[in-house]
């Protein structure tokens, strides 16, 4: 149900969104997270959605027979995820590290202090 | 976190899931799966594994640095993708022995690709989760 | 040649490592530099004046074009014997002045640097080696005027010459590569024959306009005249060298250089006649009311390069006779005139006229090197001087529109003004009664005093047998400046006829005009109540609306907050979206091709709103994980049910894994604070929700829209028949677009191998806060 599906992706880029202007660093990522997820369902969405088909060629022949999913979109999402994969682990680890040295989770404990004299 | 029953089960489920993991790569070309999901399979097979037997047994088990598995991986799609090149084939051309062999299929140079890929990513998904669980 | 570029550059860094050992005696060694240079250009001198030129060709960066090409003409050889000649007294006459000073070798080193600069510059056959020549002038010079690094002034100075000559080069880049690109050629000696082309090219005015931004700033032309006199907060010797006979030449140099190229137009001679008219007359009368000596010295160098950029701008033949015959003899009396002020300042402390007089008594040789120069800045028969204006008076006089006596009024009004100005700084400090302050005034150095003396000398000479410099130097000169064959003939007496009675005329004004003016402090300030509508003043203050706007915008949107980036990203992209979006028309929806609803599909839907729900208003940790692994599993779910398996599974394990990482890590941090107040979640939801929203629509959209299936279907058509595989996602992968694959690997290895070291990485304690 393509409907449904655009309704999740929005509301997908909106929590995204509203995470990503927060403080904490730990929403940060989840954020980052969900608007790929997001983005990951648009592609999908865009590539016309099919039930019950995947795109495997039915063992009996060497061609489709019949109606099949768009393998480009899963083909971009698949590598999107894995990628994303990489993505967060190294952000959860820089995370981590950031959380060890200044012993904070928020953002704005990163900023160093202005020289006011610049 | 370590129970006997987790334990136990995990030295029959690790070499079952590693089995399922090769199986799903293999199969790629045919059904659903193939390298990135046959390797992430296998990782979680020994991130499962060290959940019940401590990291530092799992990494026993696997004798080799995770890390390692990287090169190797990236190696071998690298062959995959030159080996054309000695046939005056330009790179990327499939080649594919003339006969199916049993259970697997047919052979060819795009399962070895398959097979660089899922070598490299249970060594990137077993170096981040080690290094991360071994250095806390 | 490429080896007296190169020269100056090595030696200048040599002096990082042998500093020290030339602030000794080992000093003596500096002035050779120039010496030799001097010679070899010397030597070369019989050769060019033979009309031969001599070409020198090195590979540089071939494929921009940019390369090592060197040309030796009549004008470049001019330009580099001043540059070289002038360089050796400056450099005698430097370490005498310098002796002792705690930055002595760095003085040589900035000094050795421009000199190379600027003979890069006259002898580039190549318009963007020319123009990297010219940077490096403008930076050079930027460190020799701020040399007096602890005064705010001379910082400030420095910082105004480098602006405003930068930005002309930045303009003078544009025009050469516009020109380049028309011409199809970079190379100077063949842009010669690509005259008509651009000057019929419909960008010439831009072209022009360009070059002409570039030659003004430099040689201070009007409006931009204003850095030359804050210069002068410079050492005297470099006052001397830069603002008198080199740099602020550059300018004409480039004017002289590209007159064959672009010039004999109305408009290029219009505009050069225009600006340089101004100039020079303002900056003439300017002069006369200044009472420091350096000041006054600057504006009729400002004057005198009004007259030479006049001149190009008449383009007559006889104007540019005088122009190749004015460079020599203004570089010969104002490099003296300088130094001579540098005696003054050095011996005395002061540059002021009012306090100054009476210095003939102590310093005698000075004082006749002055007059000389004095005599022949006035144009006294029998000077260089006289000559020059001679010359001068011709070229407007014969100027083939109505306008002559105009023209040659405003020559004279100016040359009285420098009439005036010479006597002022050549004469004025050493007449009348010798202050008892100054009475212990002794000579100083000889290496000080004798190159003065040495320039104004020549100055005579030239005088008295202009065929010297007229056959070997100034004939060549001139016609590298017309681009053609001329005939010239410098004679010391031209008759009893309009030009001598115009030129005694001015010299007997001149003096009169000397005598009766008395430049003071009142007057000074009486002339500085302009100062608020002069373009320094205009330029200032644009500068400081700039600082302004500047600190402001960084205000803005860099105040290192990384949510305000993120919402002033959003916003922007809600902006333009939005705005696309509203062009397209009302979004509508074909419902007749809509795949059906099942419930689960609606209850996994729900179960995705709730964790999503979860997650924004979650203040556990914990939660939040959990929650955004719930929305992968439920999009795993939505995988399956729309025909992709393998999306399916990787999206399982994928998120099983990052579920596992985040447990791993994060288990020991604290629960969120909430920092915010309460007004900013609601903006932050109003402008996230509009972004979903946008997003929505624009997906709406394209659903709407018919997509095209051409590449899905030669993928799912080919999949077996090419790659011999039935799952095409999986042949996608691994055939069609393996080498995307291979370089995700890469990618990913990369992140793992970032991870690795990111964790083995230990700071030393010191490295932590």
């Amino acid at each position: 149900m393509e409907l449904l599906l655009v309704l999740i992706l929005g509301l997908l880029y909106a929590a995204g969104v509203y995470l990503i202007l927060r403080r904490s660093m730990v929403k940060l990522l989840l954020g980052i997270m969900l608007l790929g997820n997001g983005a990951n369902i648009l592609i999908f969405v865009l590539g016309k959605i099919t039930k019950g088909s995947p795109p495997v060629i039915n063992e009996a022949y060497k061609v489709f027979q019949e109606i099949y999913a768009d393998p480009i979109p899963q083909a971009l999402i698949l590598t999107a995820i894995v990628i994303s994969f990489g993505l967060t682990s190294f952000a959860i680890v820089l995370l981590k590290r950031v959380y060890a040295l200044v012993d904070s989770d928020d953002l704005d404990d990163l900023n160093t202090p202005e020289e006011e004299d610049i | 976190m370590k129970s006997a029953i987790l334990q136990t089960a995990t030295r029959y489920l690790l070499p079952i899931l590693l089995l399922f993991s090769f199986f799903l790569l293999l199969r790629g070309h045919y059904y659903p799966g193939g390298g990135f999901v046959g390797g992430l399979v296998a990782s979680i097979a020994f991130v499962l594994h060290s959940f019940a037997n401590g990291t530092e047994n799992t990494m026993k088990i696997l004798r080799y640095k995770p890390l390692s598995l990287i090169p190797i991986g990236l190696g071998i799609s690298a062959v995959s993708v030159t080996f054309p090149l000695l046939f005056g084939l330009p790179p990327m051309t499939g080649l594919w022995f003339e006969e199916p062999i049993p259970v697997i299929g047919m052979i060819g140079s795009a399962l070895f690709f398959d097979l660089g890929v899922y070598l490299v990513v249970i060594g990137v998904v077993l170096t981040i989760l080690f290094t991360i669980a071994l250095n806390d | 040649m490429l080896f007296t570029v190169l020269t100056g550059l090595i030696t200048s860094s040599l002096l990082v490592p042998f500093g020290k050992l030339m602030k000794t005696k080992w000093s003596v060694l500096l002035p050779f530099i120039p010496v030799i240079l001097f010679l070899f250009y010397l030597w070369h001198v019989p050769v060019v004046a033979n009309g031969t030129n001599v070409i020198q060709h090195l590979a540089w960066v071939p494929s921009l074009g940019v390369n090592f090409d060197f040309r030796l003409d009549g004008l470049s050889l001019l330009f580099a014997l001043l540059i070289t000649g002038i360089g050796t007294a400056i450099f005698f006459y430097g370490r005498s002045y310098l002796k002792g000073h705690i930055y002595f070798d760095r003085f040589f080193a900035y000094l050795l640097l421009f000199m190379s600069a600027m003979l890069g510059v006259v002898l580039s056959n190549n318009i963007l080696t020319l123009f990297v020549f010219w940077e490096l002038t403008s930076i050079s010079s930027f460190f020799l005027i701020g040399f007096n690094n602890d005064s705010k002034e001379s910082r400030n100075s420095a910082l105004t010459a480098l602006s405003i000559t930068g930005l002309g080069g930045f303009f003078l880049l544009a025009g050469l590569v516009l020109a380049g690109n028309i011409a199809g050629t970079f190379i100077i000696s063949e842009l010669f024959a690509q005259h008509d082309k651009l000057v019929n090219h419909s960008l010439y005015p831009l072209i022009i306009g360009l070059v002409f931004i570039g030659a003004f700033t430099k040689s201070a032309q009007f409006p931009f005249h204003f850095w030359l006199p804050g210069a002068m907060k410079a050492p005297t010797p470099v006052s001397a060298y830069l603002h008198s006979a080199t740099m602020v030449k550059a300018g004409i140099y480039l004017l002289a250089r590209f007159t064959p190229i672009l010039g004999n137009t109305e408009l290029w001679n219009t505009t050069l006649l225009i600006v340089g008219g101004f100039t020079m007359v303002f900056a003439a009368i300017h002069a006369l009311f200044r009472t420091d000596l350096k000041s006054i010295l600057a504006y009729s160098t400002i004057s005198a390069l009004g007259i030479l950029t006049f001149l190009l701008g008449l383009g007559t033949t006889e104007a540019f006779i005088a122009a190749s015959v004015f460079i020599l003899v203004h570089a010969l009396y104002k490099a003296t005139l300088f130094m001579v002020t540098g005696i003054i300042d050095h011996e005395t402390h002061t540059r002021d006229l009012t306090k100054l007089g009476g210095l003939r008594k102590v310093l005698m040789p000075v004082f006749i090197a002055a007059v000389l120069a004095a005599l022949s800045s006035a144009g006294l028969p029998s000077t260089f001087g006289f000559i020059g204006k001679d010359l001068i008076y011709e070229a407007t006089l014969h100027y083939h529109h109505n306008w002559a006596i105009w023209l040659t009024a405003l020559a004279v009004i100016t040359n009285i003004g420098l009439v005036a100005a010479g006597f002022m700084a050549g004469i004025k400090p050493f007449t009348g009664k010798l202050p008892q302050a100054f009475e212990q005034v002794h000579l100083p150095y000889k290496s000080m005093w004798i190159p003065p003396l040495i320039l104004a000398v020549l100055g005579l000479v030239f005088g008295i047998f202009p065929g010297i410099t007229g056959d070997y130097f100034n004939h060549q000169t001139a016609i590298a400046i017309a681009g053609e064959n001329l005939e010239m003939e410098l004679k010391m007496w031209h008759g009893f006829n309009t030009v001598f009675i115009l030129s005694l005329a001015t010299l007997a004004t001149g003096t009169i005009v000397y005598f009766l003016n008395k430049p003071s402090e009142a007057k000074l300030r009486a002339i500085e109540q302009f100062n608020h509508i002069s373009p320094q003043y205009i330029i200032t203050k644009i500068g400081a609306g700039i600082k302004q706007m500047s600190a402001w915008y960084t205000n803005v949107f860099h105040n290192g907050y990384l949510r305000s980036y993120h919402i002033k990203i959003i916003l922007f992209a809600e902006l333009l979206l939005g705005y696309k979006l509203w062009l397209g028309g009302p979004v509508r929806i074909d419902y007749a091709n809509l795949t059906p609803l099942s419930w689960y599909e609606f209850g996994i839907a729900a179960i995705l709103l709730g964790a999503m729900y979860l997650i924004v208003t979650t203040r556990s940790r914990l939660t939040a994980v959990v929650s955004t692994s719930v929305i992968g599993y439920c999009i795993c779910l939505m995988f399956v049910f729309y025909s992709a398996p393998d999306l399916a599974m990787t999206q399982f394990t994928i998120d099983t894994l990052t579920t596992v990482l985040f447990v791993l890590v994060l288990y020991k941090l604290p629960p969120f604070i909430n920092f915010t107040s309460r007004g900013v979640p609601i903006r932050d939801a109003i402008v996230a929700l509009g972004f979903g929203i946008i997003i929505s629509l624009i997906a709406l959209r394209v659903l709407y829209e018919p997509n095209s299936t051409a590449i899905s279907d030669f993928y799912g058509e080919n999949a077996y028949l090419l790659a011999k595989g039935k799952n095409v996602v999986n042949v996608i992968l691994v055939d069609f677009r393996g080498m995307d694959t291979m370089f995700e690997t890469v990618v990913l290895s990369i992140a793992a191998l970032g991870v690795y070291s990111l964790i083995k990485l230990r700071l030393k304690s010191s490295e932590k806060e």
